[in-house]
């Protein structure tokens, strides 16, 4: 069975975001990216599968202009037998990712798509459901647990009431969450190794896949800072003042 | 426990992606590629990126840039802004300063010609430069022991273990680091390099030099407002809040994007206990002559580096069998010009020709090169650092105002070939006058517009390191800093730690050493000063560390 891993190269989890000047956007320049963390998931999951002899072979796509190409190199080291990198230079909103997505995973003849539930960079929580829905295919959205047989995925999500388990048919789109599995550490010579195998590379134009111009950001400011806080010496201060504030 | 662990073999292995460490490895690649011979060579970098432990005011010098990529304008070598203007101050107090003239200035002082950088950004981009040359870079490894054989040749350095518990024990994600055998391993780990600090033990690589000297480097990169920005202005100073036995200095430069490069340097050879670099920077920047650049600014981020600058009389012997130190990791900052980028790309440049030579004439390794050194001392670096020798010690020795008086002469009149040649032979970590003798600071609170928290500005430093792991900040004895350091020095590592690492917590006899290693911003300043020599600085799980983006 072959799997579909979409990966989206997205700004570190460590780096402190830092609103523009002039309101366009965040900072990215210079600054430090690495594989969505929620991808990382889906490609550890992938892999994991693979080992257990139900994935066959892993692909790994990405969406991207040219420094994606980092992004799958790392998806390579995890374990992907193949890379493909779209290329894109422009902004690619989550319905074009999604067009994308549905026309590789169409071409490749995949199975499965796993994908992060959401990026850390736009944290929109769109792409794999549309996708799903372009492919007229099944979702389990928010996976924390996945065992897949005999042509279906037998899927736990995360609810806000607790778990919900889904069997779905295949070829599905399985997007993973935060306790699906513990990504792994890269070792030396699988990232020496990765760095020698040739991606494939795509376009939009090569997909038949027309950019989507469906949001448009009118500004990007920081959250407001916080006020404040004041030191209370007794219950009855406390009391007091929260009831000043109509907070009780 | 006996693990098993991967090797690869390389023909050279450089420990530390910075100025040195890039340029060694390029030159190594551009010299195999102009003879057409293979040369197999690998950059192992303790940061999560090329960078990200990169931290420098800066102003550079493009000379060895120059002479490594003398096309570096055109292949987009981020040096954008040119140097504009330089001023020099000396703070009398809090409130008034005195403007140097130019010509007061020491000649070394001057910066026609060179830029303010980012080195972060120099460094990313000399990174790619390795990588399009066949350098392979692992960014995220931090090389944790040297491989010594039993004949006592260094045959590469092993890499840290992932996934380790804090007690030391193998956690279910367990991965052994591999070992990187090489011919030859260039240790470039910029100051005080933890292997390094072994190497030169092991090998009394410095029982002919003096003592090396440290400074702890604090750096703020500010947003201005655009009237304010004067992008090329370089700013310099000295005196308050500071003297003569607690001496530094501060920098404050214009770069690109309506920044400002803000910073203090302490010498790591003051004397009062009570004093708090950080603190020192932060009642610093509320001067007039910086508060003039920075108010209605933001801060953007926030480090701290320890730098060597000992320089010429404090440089240990280079080479031992199988590798050699380079950079600030042998210590070829130039205190005179307050610049060491320059200087570590050139060590780093004049090491990668002369092992590669080395390797292209047939040699096996394991053997202490004296080409490199060689080259050195036929060099300008040489030259450069024999000329401003006399720098630091004077100014330790006679103070700023005679010192400096001395430099002037020095430097302006001798061309830094005075017939003399001081010394300065107290290490730094045996400085500290008791605390009972010193007289207490009492630093102002930060206002929060122009002086910040300790804790608010580690944050600033993307600083990041997995929880579950052993403390990489080792003490040779738990007791010292409750039993000796803190009735004799009232603990110190409480201040001098930029970062806020170590804490004494509790009261009477309850009372006990906190080390809080996930702040840690990687500067080596504890295991320079700490003045028992009891902590001892390891490298933690690859990729921890401060993430600095354009330090």
């Amino acid at each position: 069975m072959k799997a579909l891993v979409s990966v989206k190269r997205a700004v570190d989890y460590n780096v402190r975001i830092q609103v523009k000047p002039d309101g366009s956007g965040v900072v990215t320049d210079g600054v430090k990216h690495s594989m969505n963390p929620f991808d990382e998931i889906a490609m550890e999951e992938a892999v994991r599968l693979k080992e257990k002899g139900v994935v066959t072979e892993i692909v790994a796509v990405t969406i991207g202009g040219a420094k994606n190409e980092e992004t799958l190199r790392t998806a390579l080291a995890f374990g992907a037998t193949r890379a493909i990198h779209v290329k894109e230079e422009g902004e690619v909103q989550p319905l074009t990712a999604a067009r994308a997505l549905a026309a590789v995973f169409k071409k490749e003849g995949a199975q499965l798509l796993l994908c992060g539930k959401q990026a850390i960079d736009d944290d929109a929580n769109q792409t794999g459901q549309m996708t799903a829905a372009l492919l007229d295919a099944p979702q389990a959205t928010f996976a924390s647990k996945v065992e897949i047989a005999d042509g279906k995925a037998t899927v736990t999500r995360e609810v806000d009431a607790g778990l919900e388990t889904l069997e779905v048919d295949l070829p599905a789109v399985i997007t993973t969450d935060l306790r699906l599995n513990e990504p792994r550490y890269l070792k030396l010579p699988d990232i020496m190794k990765a760095k020698r195998v040739q991606i494939e590379g795509t376009s939009f134009a090569d997909l038949g896949v027309e950019a989507a111009a469906a949001i448009k950001v009118t500004k990007t400011a920081p959250p407001p800072s916080r006020s404040k806080g004041v030191m209370v010496k007794t219950v009855d201060e406390l009391a007091a003042m929260l009831k000043e504030k109509g907070l009780v | 426990m006996s693990i098993e662990r991967d090797v690869m073999e390389y023909d050279v292995v450089v420990v530390g992606a910075g100025p040195s460490g890039l340029a060694a490895a390029i030159r190594l690649k551009q010299k195999a590629a102009e003879a057409g011979r293979e040369l197999a060579v690998c950059l192992v970098e303790k940061g999560s990126e090329v960078g990200a432990h990169i931290l420098s005011g800066a102003v550079f010098e493009p000379r060895a840039l120059n002479e490594l990529f003398p096309d570096w304008k055109a292949q987009g070598a981020p040096l954008k802004s040119a140097v504009v203007g330089d001023e020099m101050h000396l703070l009398r107090s809090p409130q008034s300063a005195f403007k140097f003239p130019n010509w007061m200035v020491p000649k070394t002082m001057h910066n026609d010609g060179n830029y303010v950088i980012s080195l972060g950004r120099l460094c990313r981009w000399l990174g790619e430069q390795a990588d399009a040359l066949g350098v392979e870079i692992y960014p995220g490894f931090a090389a944790q022991e040297v491989l010594i054989d039993d004949t006592g040749v260094v045959r590469g350095v092993q890499v840290g273990d992932m996934g380790v518990d804090r007690e030391g024990q193998p956690k279910s994600d367990f991965t052994p680091g591999i070992e990187l055998r090489a011919k030859y391993t260039l240790f470039a780990e910029g100051c005080r390099g933890h292997l390094g600090k072994r190497l030169i033990q092991q090998y009394q690589l410095d029982d002919e030099a003096d003592p090396q000297h440290y400074g702890i480097g604090i750096k703020e990169v500010w947003e201005i407002p655009a009237e304010k920005h004067q992008e090329g202005l370089v700013v310099h100073g000295a005196g308050w809040p500071l003297n003569d036995a607690n001496p530094g200095g501060w920098f404050l430069y214009h770069g690109e994007n309506q920044q400002v490069y803000v910073g203090l340097i302490v010498d790591l050879s003051y004397e009062n206990p009570w004093l708090s670099p950080f603190d020192e920077f932060q009642r610093l920047k509320h001067h007039p002559v910086l508060a003039a650049h920075l108010e209605g600014g933001k801060r953007l981020s926030y480090g701290a580096r320890a730098i060597s600058k000992g320089g010429f009389n404090s440089l240990p012997k280079m080479v031992f069998p199988g590798g050699a130190l380079i950079g600030c990791d042998l210590g070829t900052m130039n205190f005179s010009k307050i610049k060491g980028s320059h200087t570590a790309l050139k060590c780093g440049m004049l090491a990668g020709e002369a092992y590669a030579d080395a390797l292209f004439k047939g040699a096996e390794g394991g053997d202490a090169l004296q080409a490199y050194p060689e080259a050195f001392k036929a060099s300008w670096l040489w030259d450069e650092l024999y000329r401003s020798r006399n720098f630091g010690p004077a100014i330790h020795k006679f103070g700023a105002v005679i010192g400096g008086a001395i430099n002037f002469i020095d430097q302006n009149i001798f061309n830094g070939k005075a017939p003399w040649t001081l010394h300065d032979r107290t290490p730094d970590h045996s400085t500290l006058k008791p605390a009972s003798a010193s007289p207490r600071i009492d630093y102002p609170k930060p206002d929060g517009k122009l002086s910040f928290d300790k804790l608010s500005s580690v944050f600033l430093s993307s600083t990041n390191h997995e929880e579950e792991q052993p403390v990489h900040l080792k003490l040779a004895d738990p007791s010292i800093p409750i039993s000796r350091n803190l009735p004799m020095y009232g603990e110190p590592a409480q201040r001098y730690c930029p970062a806020g690492v170590y804490e004494v917590v509790g009261e009477g006899s309850e009372q006990r050493f906190q080390i809080n290693a996930q702040n840690c911003v990687h500067c080596k300043t504890c295991d320079i000063k700490d003045p028992a020599q009891n902590i001892t600085w390891v490298a933690p799980e690859g990729g921890g560390g401060p993430n600095y983006a354009g330090m």
